[in-house]
């Protein structure tokens, strides 16, 4: 890898990975939403435009935290927290939702799709749907919606119709499948929110592009606190927007350690998990090709985890190509591992962190005892657990 | 020539118009697949499209979204469908047969070893929904140094200048979605397509079939007016889901509506 780093091409090629894989029907959609993108990413107005979205809506920028008590009492390198769980909406879905929301005003869409898993970037969606008064269609899987019914509510008083997906395993790769079609079928005026940074391009490099603003002033706290760059940044991956997010304003800084953490469910050995990284192959699903879990038949493999936002077989196509490439390396935690992230810092930091991310948390715990005191840690608080209480109170048989 | 070309030049100089039914392989059950293909062709069928099922069909409708669920829930995947193909072409040497479905089946499978499987199957053609042209040059160089064609699909939103790209990567024929949307839905307006099949002719001279919102005789004989041939699918699997409990009444529905538009695109 040179030191320069300009993925993707101008067909979205992280090297093998990316590219666009659609329908011809979708074709037409695709390349207006690359030409919106390429025209206002560079434009001034726009950029001014969001700027003083993330400031004075979304209420940025998020704290970089030093978790002193906590650091200490792992004996190790400083954790340092990037707060995107004070985000208005509790997570980091909203930069992005918010980026594609105007992009969806400029273009003239009246209506807004979405898929969701765990409901965050339902809500995020919804959130400003509501705010520029455009037409919401969220599309979750039924397990999801049973599962995350908080979310399900939070979205319908925002004005979202939420649409349950009965097909194929009911969870996240349906409803993005479910997504597809509305999309297909009504083109003319509706733009499709992807929360993560997978379909086709040019989404996984528009919404890595919103959200990137997370590891921009990640980098720039850090040197105003420390007086340098961080050893290492740890983030979850699902599709791995929060994790793209931290990781891509640090590429060229190799100094600079990544670590994305997947959800190894029950254990990786039990292949009850979802870890395409860690565990699967190359392969196309929903637009792009990158990392998948399947049979050999090519068939799409049903994924576990505790935290909806981690169950997807995929995982975007930039993690695919810096985990080939080496510049990131991809772990995995298993449930019972992030449960004891989640209650670690709740306990010694008094935040709540969501199940996603205390698979981060997690695995900070593993790598902070075997690096220096003076080294230091970024890890991605991508979500506050409010969501997460009800899971978590049946998990551990308590009760109110 | 392959033959899908034959078969279309064929039709050509006998002024007829091609049949192209689709049906999910291994729906309802495994042993139903090679024996409806004949019958299909006994009916009139000029070209069979055999479904590989796929867990994410995100270009097909509840009909054929289900149709794939019950095939894989008997574990009919690419591989099998392959058997399958094989199968049919033991007694059948002529009818062509193309295999439609999704690209992730072949990629694990790896382009290569694909190329050469489906070329000892016999298979004539392949149509995979979310491979465009620009991604697809690998895929089609293998499969055409087989002798074996890759059909793509055109939209009614699709520009000139991608009309072009199919008719440099395509071959056998193309495949007109006559709707924005998903497989099974709407009905079909012909004078949109015919409005359509003007400016995909003056980009291409490759024979262009015309599928989504084909239900029965009379929309079949309609559009046999206009293009070189009729795909109909979820009007046959419907016959499928309908019939759970009986699959051969389902089989003697879909040969006579078959029949039936063959005779009507005939007259």
């Amino acid at each position: 890898m040179t030191d320069k780093y300009d993925m993707p091409d101008e067909r979205g090629h992280f090297g093998p990975y990316g590219g666009i894989f659609v329908a011809e029907t979708l074709m037409p959609a695709i390349t207006e939403l690359n030409e919106a993108y390429q025209r206002y990413m560079h434009d001034p107005e726009f950029i001014a435009e969001l700027d003083a979205d993330l400031q004075h809506y979304v209420g940025r920028p998020s704290p970089l935290y030093h978790a002193e008590r906590w650091s200490r009492e792992l004996g190790g390198a400083q954790i340092y927290l990037k707060r995107e769980d004070l985000n208005h909406t509790g997570a980091h879905k909203v930069n992005n939702t918010v980026g594609q929301a105007l992009l969806a005003k400029r273009m003239g869409k009246t209506r807004i799709i979405a898929e969701t898993g765990a409901g965050q970037h339902g809500v995020a969606t919804a959130t400003v749907a509501a705010r520029l008064g455009l037409e919401c269609v969220v599309y979750m899987g039924a397990v999801d919606v049973a599962r995350q019914a908080l979310n399900v509510y939070r979205m319908k008083l925002l004005g979202a119709t939420v649409v349950p997906v009965e097909s194929g395993s009911k969870t996240l790769k349906d409803a993005l499948n479910e997504a597809l079609r509305d999309w297909v079928t009504n083109i003319d005026n509706t733009f499709y929110i992807i929360g993560t940074v997978a379909g086709p391009h040019p989404y996984p490099a528009m919404v890595r592009d919103f959200q990137a603003i997370i590891g921009r002033e990640a980098r720039q706290q850090c040197l105003d606190q420390a007086g340098r760059l961080p050893d290492a940044l740890v983030a979850c991956v699902g599709g791995g927007s929060n994790a793209i997010g931290l990781f891509y304003p640090f590429i060229e800084d190799k100094s600079v350690a990544m670590y994305g953490v997947e959800a190894a469910g029950d254990g990786i050995e039990t292949g009850r998990h979802s870890a395409p990284l860690s565990a699967g192959r190359p392969g196309v699903l929903h637009g792009n090709r990158t990392y998948l879990m399947a049979d050999d038949d090519g068939e799409i493999i049903e994924t576990h985890s505790i935290s909806a936002g981690l169950d997807y077989p995929g995982v975007g196509p930039e993690h695919a190509w810096l985990k080939d490439t080496g510049r990131a390396q991809y772990v995995s935690i298993t449930d019972d591992e992030a449960m004891q992230g989640f209650h670690a810092l709740t306990k010694m930091e008094g935040i709540i962190p969501a199940l996603e991310s205390s698979h981060a948390m997690a695995y900070a715990m593993k790598l902070a005892p075997t690096m220096r005191k003076d080294q230091i840690i970024i890890v991605n608080l991508s979500g506050r657990g409010d969501k997460d209480m009800h899971t978590i109170m049946q998990r551990e048989g308590l009760s109110l | 020539m392959s033959r899908l070309a034959a078969k279309f030049a064929e039709l050509k100089t006998s002024g007829r118009k091609a049949l192209i039914p689709f049906i999910t392989a291994g729906d309802p059950y495994p042993q139903f697949t090679v024996p409806l293909l004949h019958e299909m062709v006994a009916a009139g069928a000029d070209v069979i499209e055999l479904g590989v099922p796929f867990s994410d069909p995100m270009a097909d409708g509840p009909v054929i979204q289900r149709a794939s669920e019950r095939a894989l829930s008997q574990r009919t995947g690419l591989r099998k469908v392959l058997t399958m193909a094989m199968e049919f072409r033991k007694t059948d040497q002529t009818t062509p047969l193309v295999l439609m479905g999704y690209l992730n089946p072949i990629e694990m499978m790896g382009y290569e070893d694909f190329a050469n499987a489906a070329q000892r199957a016999d298979v004539d053609g392949v149509l995979t929904v979310d491979l465009p042209p620009e991604e697809s040059k690998e895929c089609v160089d293998l499969l055409r140094e087989r002798g074996i064609d890759q059909i793509f699909l055109l939209a009614p939103n699709t520009t000139a200048e991608r009309i072009q790209k199919m008719d440099a990567y395509g071959s056998g024929y193309l495949y007109y979605v006559s709707l924005k949307g998903v497989t099974g839905a709407g009905n079909i307006d012909t004078a949109d397509v015919e409005q359509k099949l003007q400016l995909i002719r003056e980009n291409t001279n490759i024979p262009v079939g015309v599928g989504f919102g084909v239900k029965d005789a009379e929309t079949a004989k309609t559009v046999a007016n206009i293009a070189d041939g009729v795909v109909v699918g979820s009007a046959l699997i419907s016959k499928i889901e309908a019939n759970l409990d009986n699959p051969e009444q389902a089989k003697t529905e879909i040969i006579a509506l078959l029949k039936s538009m063959r005779q009507a695109m005939d007259s």
